[in-house]
Formats: structure tokens, sequence, C-alpha cells
């Protein structure tokens, strides 16, 4: 059976998407690789283009590049950043990644709805990502993304899903694939998320900061396909041990 | 003229006031902090929060912290990685001018000093970029000593703008500066700025500058605030460690950048923590000495407070002491540095502000981060 990620028509065997800021160069390729990610992000701030070290050149070219426009503080400047990624052939994949707050790295969901609808309207495929606001993902719908990336977590905590109650009102509303983008600290969290029902997850500082790297990211490919396999074979009930009535409350019905 | 007879407080001439209840608030908290009445008890508890208080930080600043500096410094490794990752930022500085009218005591700038002063022409400037730019660093920090007759703001935009031709992050680590003026070192590309306070005891400031328009202490003391007004991206911070009672000092300065952060979310924050040695024939140990072991308390103190702040090391300090700190607390380290003016391409034409003691060139800060199993990044920052 067929089970594919499709984002704006681009098929995905793999559910995980890879986030790679954290990482030392030369240990990305081998990540991507245990974690059969078939996207990694990309921060184009960090692209050293021309220059030694460019990571880039750490990226087979068969994985899609998502470039996000991380730095930007407004949409104007994630707007910039976009263009930029596309001029330097990083694709037409963005994610839109706005933040104006340096504490807490809080996405700004006004800023990333006005950033979407510009990047959408000149053909990006935009992944926005987002506090999950249900307004704020309906509006991203409008102004025209491809995916919705909320957050389970303040960005870099690993804390997991916090926000899962409102994750859930996003898959249940939203007809974009959901991607759960930050704060997934270990597998187990990452299988709750696909269990749950979003279509992919997206990690970067749990696998970056695991002792092994690469079983870490192996790991995270497990999880992410259990838990997918978990949400498609539909998950039991989960009784608990009171729940089933000894007698029918509905036994007075006539028929 | 500014000299030892005009009132610290006292604004002069062009300097602009903005209206501003930080420094008010540092200076409170400040005077109030009194180190010795933390005890274990506070330190456990600041160790054991997720987000930390000023009243934390005071606690990790104190002497009974001192015994806490290995958990302290678990803790902050941890959260070096949460925020930074892997990645060791690189990054070094170019003195363009070092003439100055300050008198401060303790600078080897002091006008008093008989050095060799020298300033770069413009076409010195390209050849000294042109040549750091060659060792593949993106990041650039220009210097000046403080003499708006010799390295004016025009002179310094210039430079700004010369930076941009090689450069993808530009600092500057210059006298303070009035809001437009600011405005127009940003436009010509520079986005972020360095000023330290020296000490955040007014008392003691009064007595180590002397003369000069550094002397003015609300002046220098709001020169980030109106950087970040003026549009630039990030802002750093740091006391003279060493200068006055350090545990104060340091408290002043991390309190100084958190009420920043907090009224200008946006703004990115940085320390830095340069210190004046113990003098090695000293007799006895003073308390307040800013020995290794204080200067990397101060370190992880502000990296639990301020998590997400970037850390500075400088060259100042032994190889050794560099090489174990990044990862742990700081994030960012320069290489290939020259405190002379010039001398990267050309023969300096001026002499050193202070003595470095780790005088590895790129190549070799770049080998160590890699050799700790982490990143050198060059490029972090994209103008947009």
């Amino acid at each position: 059976m067929s089970d594919k990620l499709i984002i704006a028509g681009h098929e995905f065997n793999s559910r995980f998407i890879l986030g790679s800021g954290k990482f030392s160069l030369e240990m990305t390729k081998a990540v991507i690789e245990n974690a059969g990610v078939e996207m990694a992000t990309v921060a184009l701030r960090r692209a050293n283009v021309g220059g030694e070290e460019n990571i880039l050149d750490f990226i087979s070219k068969n994985i899609v590049l998502l470039p996000n426009t991380s730095g930007a503080r407004n949409a104007a400047e994630a707007v910039r950043i976009a263009r930029l990624s596309r001029e330097i052939g990083c694709g037409d994949f963005v994610k839109v990644e706005v933040i104006n707050d340096s504490k807490y790295l809080m996405p700004d969901n006004y800023e990333t709805v006005k950033a979407t609808e510009i990047l959408a309207k000149e053909g990006f495929i935009v992944m926005p990502y987002m506090y999950p606001d249900l307004n704020a993902a309906r509006a991203l719908v409008n102004a025209g993304a491809a995916a919705v990336m909320p957050l389970g977590a303040p960005i870099g905590s690993n804390k997991g899903l916090l926000t899962r109650e409102f994750i859930k009102m996003l898959i249940d509303e939203i007809e974009l694939p959901i991607i759960v983008d930050a704060g997934i600290g270990r597998p187990s969290q990452a299988c709750e998320a696909m269990e749950m029902g979003v279509a992919a997850v997206m990690a970067n500082t749990a696998i970056a900061t695991a002792k092994d790297v690469t079983v870490m990211a192996k790991a995270f490919k497990l999880a992410v396909e259990a838990g997918r396999a978990a949400y498609l074979a539909g998950l039991g009930r989960v009784l608990d041990c009171n729940a089933e009535a000894s007698s029918p409350l509905t036994g007075f019905l006539e028929d | 003229m500014i000299t030892e007879k005009t009132s610290i407080m006292q604004h002069s001439g062009d300097m602009e006031v903005i209206d501003s209840g930080i420094m008010n608030s540092v200076l409170a908290l400040t005077e109030n902090y009194n180190y010795n009445v933390h005890g274990n008890y506070d330190v456990q508890q600041a160790l054991s929060k997720d987000v930390l208080s000023i009243g934390d930080f005071a606690a990790l600043l104190s002497p009974a912290a001192a015994n806490y500096v290995e958990p302290m410094a678990q803790r902050a490794k941890l959260e070096t990685r949460k925020h930074f990752g892997n990645s060791v930022l690189m990054f070094t500085p170019l003195y363009i001018s070092n003439y100055c009218e300050n008198n401060c005591v303790y600078c080897g700038f002091n006008c008093k000093n008989k050095i060799h002063r020298g300033k770069l022409s413009l076409e010195e400037i390209d050849n000294e970029l042109k040549t750091i730019a060659k060792t593949g660093l993106k990041e650039i920090l220009l210097l000046t000593g403080e003499s708006r007759k010799k390295s004016s703001v025009e002179y310094i935009g210039e430079a700004v703008k010369l930076s941009k031709k090689y450069f993808s992050t530009i600092g500057i680590e210059i006298f303070s500066l009035n809001t437009d003026e600011y405005s127009y070192i940003h436009q010509c590309g520079a986005d972020f700025v360095c000023v330290y306070q020296e000490t955040y005891n007014p008392a003691a400031y009064d007595k180590m500058h002397l003369g000069g328009p550094k002397r003015i202490f609300p002046y220098r003391f709001n020169a980030q605030e109106r950087a970040i007004r003026g549009g630039m991206r990030g802002v750093a911070f740091g006391a003279l460690l060493g200068l006055d009672d350090f545990r104060k000092d340091a408290f002043a300065a991390g309190t100084h950048a958190y009420l920043l952060q907090q009224k200008y979310p946006h703004a990115e924050i940085s320390f830095s923590v340069p210190r004046l040695r113990p003098y090695i024939n000293n007799s006895g140990n003073n308390a307040r000495d800013v020995h290794e072991r204080q200067l990397l308390q101060v370190m992880l103190a502000y990296r639990l407070f301020m998590p997400f702040a970037g850390i500075t090391i400088s060259t100042r300090e032994s190889a050794g002491f560099r090489d174990n700190v990044i990862g742990l607390a700081a994030n960012k380290v320069s290489a290939g540095v020259k405190v002379s003016v010039g001398g990267h391409e050309e023969e300096a034409k001026g002499d050193e502000q202070f003595e470095i003691s780790d005088s590895r060139d790129v190549d070799a800060i770049h080998q160590m981060i890699l050799s700790k199993g982490l990143q050198p990044v060059y490029t972090d920052y994209i103008r947009v």
C-alpha cells in the first residue's frame, strides 16, 4: 500500500524531516542516511556560499532542501531571505520562520501569514513554522501555504508535545499536511505525534545533542515509522476498567 | 572639555539623552546586591529552575556558588548545546585607529600614554580586510579608540562599507554614538555593536575615567539602547572584570542586558568577559581577584541566566582556557587576532591596546574547534 507524504504534489516516502542547524557538518551526511530522510532544512544564513565549510556540500543531491528563513524578524525579511535562497539554487521549497523574540524564539504568526501570502504568490512552496493556533492556521491555508508546521514545544527545548491539544485541532480542521516542527525531544514523542495523525515530524536538537547522533537518527526514523503505522492501523480503544457499563443504558429502546 | 572635574552624570555637548529607566533600575539593583547573603540553598534553587530570575542570577554569582562551579558547568553545557548546537562562531577584530581622547587609567590607548598612534587610510583598511578575508573569515569587528576628530563617524562608516565587500557580518567596537549615528553606521552595513561599561559602580567609574567623553557614565550606559533604536540588530555587554568588585559588575552587566532584552525582545544579546588579571606577585589572595575559576563562574552564570545570549571569549585568555570554555559556555571565539592598528597585511601603524595571550591563526582555531567535536561556523547571519 502506498502511503506517501505529499506536499504540493511532491511525494516523499519518509515522514521524518531533519533540521540541520545544530550538527557538525560532516555528521550531517551520516545522520541523513541513518534517519532515512528525504528532506532537510538548511539555514540560509549558514550557507557559506562560495566559502569553505558550506553545508550545501554535505547534503546529497537527492535530498530535497528546505531552506528556512531563520534570522528573519518580520515578513519583509523572510521574503527577502526566501528570494535569495531561490537565487542561489536552493529550489522552491521554503520554510518560513519569523522570530522576533530572542529569548523564547516564539514564531510570530501574524508576520508569518504575511510572508506566506507573498511567497506563495511568487510560486514558492511555503511551509510556515507557527505557534499552533487554529485561526492562524486557517489564515495560512488562505495565504497559500503548502503545509503547516506547528511547534510541539519551544524550539530546542526537547519538551515534547506540550501543545498536543492544539495540534489535534489543526489535524482535525486543516486539510494541509500538519508537520510538528519544534520541541520534539525523544523518539517516543515523535511516535506519539505520528500516532495522533500528524503528517510528518521534524527534529534537530534532539538528535544533534544525543551522545551518539547517528544511532539517535535511526531511532527517530523507526519511531516515526511506528507512529505512522499505528495511526494507519487505527488505535484500538483504550478502555479503563470502569468504562464498560454493566447494564446497557439504551435497553429501554423498544425495537 | 570633559575633565576630572566634570560630573560623570552630566551629559555634555551633543550627547543625546534618551528617556530610559534601565540605568536607574540596574544601578539600584546592583547597589542592593549583597552577594554574601546568598547561601547553598539559593544556589541549589537557581540550579533547579528552568528559567532563572534576576535573584537566581545573583545567587549564581555569589561566593557560595563558587562551590557549585561543576554543576553549573554541567547545566551550562546542556544549555549551550540546546541553543547553539555544535556551532562555534569565528571572527576577528580589526583596529583601524588608536587615537584617543579619553583618559582611562587602565587602558593602553589612554590619551596620556606616549604610544605609537596611527590610523589606517581607506586603502590600507581595504588591504587589511582583503588579507583577513583570505583566511575564510566572514565576520569582522572594527575597532577604534575614541576620537571624533581622528576617527570620525563618517570615516568609520566608510570602513564599514569596505567591510561589506568581504564580510557577511560586521560589528563595531568604537566610541558611543547618538541614535542617528548608529542608524547611519547601520545603513553603511554594520549590525552589531559592542560597548563595555567597564565598571557599573559610578564611584569607581569616576576614578578610572578621568577625562574625555567616555567619562560620561549614562551616555555610555545607554549606548546599547540607542544602537537598538538606531536599527542595530545585536548588542554586546561587558564589564572589565577586576576593575572594581567583579561580582557586582558582572551582576550589573547581566541585569543591564536582561532589562534591555525585556524592553526590546528582538535584540540579540551577547556578553564579553574581559578581565584584568591578578598580579602574579600580588601578595595574598584578594577575594576580588578574578582568576580563571572566578571568570568561569561569571561565564556560567551568564549562560544559565540568559541561555540564548552569545558569549565571546577573547584572546586575552590563554589557549587552554579558551579551548575548554567553548561549547561549555562560550559560543564565539576570535582568531588570528592583532590588537595593533592594522598589521594583518601591512606593518602595524600603531601600538597595541593590550597583550593577547592566544595568538593562534584561523586554521589553528578551526582545527581546535573540530578536535572538540564542534563545528566552526564562519557565517551565521544574512543581511537582507
